[in-house]
């Protein structure tokens, strides 16, 4: 009962600072809007953290932040190498060879708007299927190696970027390509002068979302089989020992590598399309 | 429908890019197969075809092409292949029987549409409190957004297990999976959807006297619409999706999901890419029947389709 009414007191504790912050006069400044969440995830945290130990959860069920926390500190070496296992063998690479392989198919079917016309719709349905079920099909072929891992997020990060790619490539006006045939331009120089520029925004869409699923693909695919390291691999043989501050420690990485991966390209899409309006 | 032919098109190439596959994937198996039926192959021995790639070796022995296209426990099955095992489990079997595609879809469908239920409801209810609430707006907002950018699908072998150690089993588990991997896409798309009105709309329903609520269900809510089905498609097949993955680390004995760990783990490749291409059916049916039902509401609304 006094734990209740302790997390409770926290909750409601930290809702008034945020109350207050948001309401304030200040509140659209970078600081107040970036304080406001991090105070809320800190109250949830603390919630958690008094819930757990004071009604004495079992740690089967979920352990305490603090147990987490040092079981990230002590498995650094662990996470690590799963990291550089799962996010970068496994996910980046199949990312980056389903980028290329989506760029060039893009290119090439933008050169006829008959293909143009059917890849988009008949992309944008393949991008809704639940392609990660392609996962033990891949892990037989290529072995339970990282290489059917980078295979499965491959094919799955292909059709967004894809289909988004051949929608910027179609999104110049009748205006600037007449100017480009004004200068004599060709068709690579008004492909890589007018048309990849003014596609970009597209593109940094698809590639945004494909961040997250190739994450989920590299992770959910080492559930299929994988060698002993990989945090797919950690999340599905730690739950099976139930020791579930590991599995949390594991999607603590997950979600560090996720925004990460997202922030930065993020960021290039700032460098790269800052002239766009969206940016500006 | 202008874009029918291309469609097609597009779709047949793909069916003639898989059916070409199917040789030089299925070659060596088929090689060995033919081998031991003493049927000329070269070269000979195993241990030779071992060493050739797959393409060469297909172009040595084109005499065995068609058996590449029948074989039991193929690398890569045929379409044709594919299209029988669907069509003998679904249509031969009883849909009670657990060899049908029918029963196992229902498995996994019914855990999708509860979740997907519970998490859509969810997160309307959010969206309307993050428009209308500044503190929350400011708080929640920022962490909704953040979790589109992170694996929570990682998530599901641990709900899965966490549930069943406070005994809740069977479909619920699976639903809350589905429910928060739809949630945050309709948080995300039903808050733009709130606030798409623009000031002018709103200035106008002040000028009517129009009270709070009356503002929500006559302005915001309709506005809203067209950003709520396009989260909603999103959110039903990532909820498919995540019902499938939640039945996968358990070992679970019905559903897609499972289906596809019956074909790995009993080499019976073919059940596993009909499990798929069911998966994949049911997807298809349910963003069609969203879609549907958008139409029909957007219509009556008076709003047409954006394309």
């Amino acid at each position: 009962m006094t734990a209740w009414i302790i997390a409770l007191a926290i909750g409601a504790l930290g809702w008034w600072i945020n109350a207050r912050l948001a309401h304030g006069a200040s509140s659209d400044s970078r600081t107040v809007s970036l304080a406001i969440p991090v105070i809320f995830g800190v109250t949830i945290i603390a919630m958690w953290q008094v819930l757990v130990t004071m009604l004495d959860v079992s740690a089967v069920i979920l352990p305490a932040p603090s147990a987490i926390a040092s079981r990230f500190v002590n498995s650094i070496p662990i996470l690590f190498a799963d990291f550089v296992q799962t996010i970068i063998k496994g996910a980046l690479t199949g990312f980056i060879i389903g980028m290329v392989a989506a760029f060039v198919v893009a290119v090439i079917a933008d050169r006829s708007p008959f293909l143009t016309k059917g890849i988009l719709p008949v992309g944008s349905f393949m991008a809704a299927l639940p392609i990660v079920g392609t996962a033990p099909i891949f892990v037989k072929w290529y072995g339970s190696d990282w290489e059917s891992k980078a295979a499965v997020v491959a094919v799955m990060v292909f059709f967004p970027i894809l289909v988004n790619t051949v929608a910027g490539l179609r999104d110049t006006t009748a205006m600037q390509r007449d100017l480009m045939r004004t200068y004599a331009a060709d068709y690579w120089t008004t492909l890589f002068k007018l048309r990849l520029p003014a596609a970009l925004p597209f593109i940094f869409n698809g590639l945004k979302i494909a961040t997250t699923l190739a994450l989920i693909g590299a992770i959910v695919a080492e559930f299929f089989g994988s060698p002993t390291v990989g945090m797919g691999f950690r999340i599905s043989t730690s739950v099976g020992q139930l020791a579930m501050d590991m599995v949390w420690a594991e999607i603590v990485v997950a979600a560090l590598a996720g925004s990460s991966f997202y922030g930065a390209i993020a960021l290039l899409e700032k460098r790269v399309t800052f002239w766009h309006p969206s940016q500006r | 429908m202008r874009s029918a032919l291309p469609i097609a098109t597009v779709v047949v190439v793909i069916f003639a890019i898989w059916t070409a596959a199917v040789v030089p994937m299925n070659i060596h198996l088929t090689a060995d197969l033919a081998g031991r039926q003493d049927i000329a192959v070269t070269p000979e021995t195993p241990r030779e075809r071992q060493e050739v790639g797959a393409i060469s070796l297909a172009l040595q022995n084109t005499s065995i092409w068609g058996m590449t296209y029948t074989l039991d426990r193929p690398n890569l099955p045929s379409p044709h292949q594919v299209a029988a095992e669907l069509y003998k489990s679904v249509f031969t079997v009883a849909p009670t029987s657990r060899r049908s595609l029918i029963y196992h879809a229902w498995v996994t469908l019914s855990a999708t549409l509860l979740g997907f239920l519970i998490g859509a409801a969810a997160g309307i209810l959010l969206a309307v409190g993050i428009v209308y609430n500044r503190t929350m707006d400011k708080a929640v907002m920022p962490w909704a957004i953040t979790s589109q950018t992170i694996p929570i699908l990682a998530l599901a072998p641990m709900v899965i297990v966490m549930l069943g150690s406070i005994g809740v089993q069977g479909l619920l588990p699976k639903a809350i999976i589905s429910a928060y991997l739809s949630f945050f896409p309709v948080v995300v798309g039903m808050v733009k959807g709130l606030r798409s009105p623009d000031h002018m709309q709103l200035d106008l329903l002040h000028t009517y006297n129009a009270s709070g609520p009356q503002a929500f269900w006559k302005l915001r809510l309709p506005g809203s619409m067209p950003y709520l089905f396009a989260s909603l498609k999103i959110g039903i097949s990532a909820s498919l999706v995540g019902a499938i993955v939640g039945e996968l680390p358990t070992g679970a004995r019905a559903g897609f999901g499972a289906r596809m760990l019956v074909g790995d783990q009993y080499g019976q490749p073919i059940l596993t890419w009909a499990a798929l291409f069911g998966a994949a059916i049911t997807a298809a049916l349910l963003v069609a029947a969203i879609s549907l039902i958008e139409r029909k509401t957007l219509g009556r609304m008076g709003m047409r389709m954006a394309a």
